[in-house]
């Protein structure tokens, strides 16, 4: 199936309501990691909605991404919960072990990095996310551990 | 003899572990020829324990915990499947002092069932309050829920008969019932944990709702950053939809009601009730002027009901059990309990559901135990990102909307952020502002700009530069924005600033008061 397929089938899965455009966004992104801007197009004609209307919703909620992240985005929580536990010095070790900032891809193409407000893992942070697991009480040894496991993880 | 396992799959859990050691279990207790049922429970709340894993015995649940993978061989090694003693044995769960003392009315089944089990609901008193509802007349169930006293539980505590009863007499055949389940605030997670470990309960409180005000159809909105919730969550709604709870005809009543899950966007704006009406019907999550309230034009221009889910999730007892029981626990104008939640540097973190008017000193240190450092408690933040900072002289502070709100400080959602004496007031400051600017939905100048500006002053006194000037800046800029935000999230962003100013000086270059 080609990718504009795959969009069409998406988009034909939901009644063609405005109210159907963010479950849609979210299973391309589930699908693809990402939501491509060849998306738009179909989604308006679908929904009936202008081309900039659906760019708005997609540009105004941060989970949804309109450039391809690498293999795993990880989401470190900069909340403050996590905060009181150290993710202040967490991060500094992420972004050094990584070599990028937030809202950046590794240059392997393995991880992207985005920044999260509270993952609801607050008594046991500091928390990260990768995919959708979570991972509570990651110091920098268990986030070594981790990004070792996810750089074997070629699938 | 088969024996009962449990070991949570809630998010915090299995964030810390619990999967592998759920399969550990499962494995180990196979090679032995130990007959195990492995049942994936909720969590019960006491964080720092997990992964807590309970055997079931003659004499009751044992618990034993923090369980890793490698301590599994010796737990079997020493019969921790008969209930024996070991170094992690922890008792009989229900004596454990921190759930012992706690008063479990909407956390009753959170951590004790398995969550998609409507077998186990039942059995624990699952749809008792279901059936009371549908033998009254929905303003005999507004009645209950106004006489409870329950208030919203999402941060704002107005009363939830009240919000119902304008929906009720709303005119139009066609309303709506709206979970709150965004849960953005930092320092939150019985929403979570509630969907998580007891979803049942959350679809009977939406039922007894729709009953109550006449709407057929519900919607919980959840947040994105929720993946193992999302999942038990449309798992639940499957399972109710087949047993005849949802749908045209509910147990048989002739009634129809049924419930759609909607998926948030990591927007913490989208918490606020306009704005998450807009986005359920696939907008922008932009705050909408009030009035209309949506109790009158909410959802689709429909009158809604917009609840927090705990809000929704105690109505099932209330209604089981009557508006009295509920509302003799509690104080003042805060009738029942909330499910206050330990994080951040505390040692003993977690769920701590109890009536209104504890103390928070005994809420941080006889259930929190004080810091998971080890060292001074110098601040604590309730109610959310939202929230002031309350300093360790305020820790007289009861537990209540009214006393709390009386000192500049309020309950929110009931989540504590711990820190030590080690914390930087200043920083937190600036990050309250930097949090303001990044989350805004952007339809006011003073909080999408005032936000900013906000940062850049306080970045300049933390700097050291002309206090003389920058801080008559501050004050004036939080003033603004208080009185010209069309929303909480601009209107109180000021409130944790403030607090960390006026309690911690010191922090920002300044001299102790
Ligand atoms: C910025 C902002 C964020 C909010 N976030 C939440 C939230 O995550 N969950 C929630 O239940 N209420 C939240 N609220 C409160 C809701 O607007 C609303 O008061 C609540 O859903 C009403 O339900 P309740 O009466 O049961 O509390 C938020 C309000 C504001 C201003
Ligand atoms: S105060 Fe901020 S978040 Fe609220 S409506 Fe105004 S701009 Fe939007
Ligand atoms: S603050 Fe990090 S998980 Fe809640």
């Amino acid at each position: 199936m080609t990718r504009s397929e795959l969009l069409h089938r998406l988009i034909a899965a939901h009644p063609p309501r405005q109210d159907s455009l963010l479950p849609i966004l979210h299973s391309i992104q589930d699908e693809l990691g990402w939501v491509p801007p060849e998306a738009t197009e179909p989604l308006a004609r679908a929904l009936n909605l202008s081309r900039a209307e659906v760019h708005g919703v997609i540009s105004f909620y941060p989970h949804l991404r309109s450039v391809q992240p690498g293999r795993h985005v990880l989401q470190l929580c900069r909340a403050e919960a996590c905060q009181a536990r150290g993710s202040a010095a967490l991060e500094a070790h992420v972004r050094a072990r990584l070599g990028i900032g937030f809202h950046e891809t590794s240059a392997d193409g393995v991880i992207s990095l985005e920044p999260v407000y509270c993952l609801g893992n607050c008594a046991c942070g500091p928390s990260l996310r990768v995919g959708d697991e979570i991972v509570g009480r990651v110091d920098a040894s268990r986030f070594d551990a981790l990004l070792v496991a996810l750089q074997e993880d070629l699938a | 003899m088969t024996v009962r396992v449990f070991v949570p799959a809630d998010s915090s859990a299995l964030a810390v572990g619990a999967g592998e050691v759920a399969l550990a279990i499962a494995a180990q207790a196979a090679a032995r020829g130990s007959a195990i049922e492995l049942v994936r429970n909720g969590s019960r709340g006491l964080s720092w324990l997990e992964p807590l894993v309970e055997v079931a015995t003659p004499a009751g649940r044992v618990a034993y915990g923090p369980v890793t993978v490698a301590d599994v061989p010796g737990l079997l090694d020493a019969g921790f499947l008969a209930g024996a003693d070991h170094p992690l044995a922890l008792g009989l769960t229900d004596e454990i002092p921190y759930l012992k003392k706690q008063e479990r009315l909407t956390f009753a089944r959170v951590g004790v069932t398995d969550p998609l089990s409507l077998a186990d609901y039942t059995a624990h008193g699952g749809f008792a309050g279901l059936r009371v509802a549908l033998s009254l007349t929905p303003g005999e169930i507004v009645a209950a829920v106004t006489e409870s006293g329950l208030r919203g539980r999402g941060g704002a505590a107005f009363p939830a008969g009240i919000k119902w009863q304008t929906v009720l007499a709303a005119a139009g055949d066609e309303k709506y019932v709206v979970c709150n389940a965004d849960e953005g605030d930092s320092g939150t997670f019985s929403d979570r944990l509630l969907l998580e470990g007891d979803p049942f309960c959350l679809i009977e409180g939406m039922l007894i709702a729709g009953l109550a005000v006449g709407a057929r159809k519900g919607y919980i909105y959840l947040r994105s950053e929720y993946p193992h919730a999302w999942k038990t969550l449309n798992a639940a709604i499957l399972r109710a939809r087949e047993a005849g709870l949802l749908g045209d005809d509910v147990l048989g009543s002739g009634r129809a009601f049924d419930i759609e899950a909607r998926l948030g966007g990591g927007a913490y704006i989208c918490g606020e009730e306009t704005a998450l009406l807009e986005s359920i019907e696939g907008r922008r999550g932009q705050v909408r002027a009030k009035p209309p309230l949506p109790a009158i034009k909410g959802l689709f221009g429909k009158p809604t009901v917009i609840n927090n889910l705990i809000t929704l999730a105690s109505v099932p007892i209330i209604l089981a059990r009557g508006a009295a029981f509920y509302r003799d626990y509690g104080m003042g104008r805060s009738r029942g309990t909330l499910p206050f939640q330990l994080a951040g540097n505390v040692l003993c973190g977690g769920l701590v559901e109890k009536a209104f008017g504890l103390t928070l000193d005994e809420l941080l240190n006889d259930f929190g135990g004080g810091t998971a450092s080890g060292r001074p408690i110098r601040a604590v933040q309730v109610g959310g990102p939202l929230g002031a900072y309350v300093p360790a002289q305020d820790f007289d502070l009861p537990l209540d909307y009214e006393a709390f709100a009386a000192r500049g400080a309020m309950l929110g959602h009931g989540g504590l952020v711990v820190f030590d004496d080690t914390v930087d007031m200043g920083r937190m400051a600036r990050f309250a502002m930097e949090f303001c600017a990044a989350e805004s939905c952007g339809k006011c100048t003073p909080c999408r700009i005032g936000s900013t500006r906000g940062v850049e002053v306080i970045d300049r006194i933390l700097a050291g530069e002309d206090h003389g000037t920058n801080l008559p800046l501050l004050e004036d800029l939080c003033t603004l924005m208080i009185d010209g935000s069309l929303c909480a999230m601009g209107g109180m962003t000021p409130y944790p600033v403030l607090s960390a100013l006026k309690h911690f000086p010191a922090d920002f270059g300044l001299a102790d008061k």
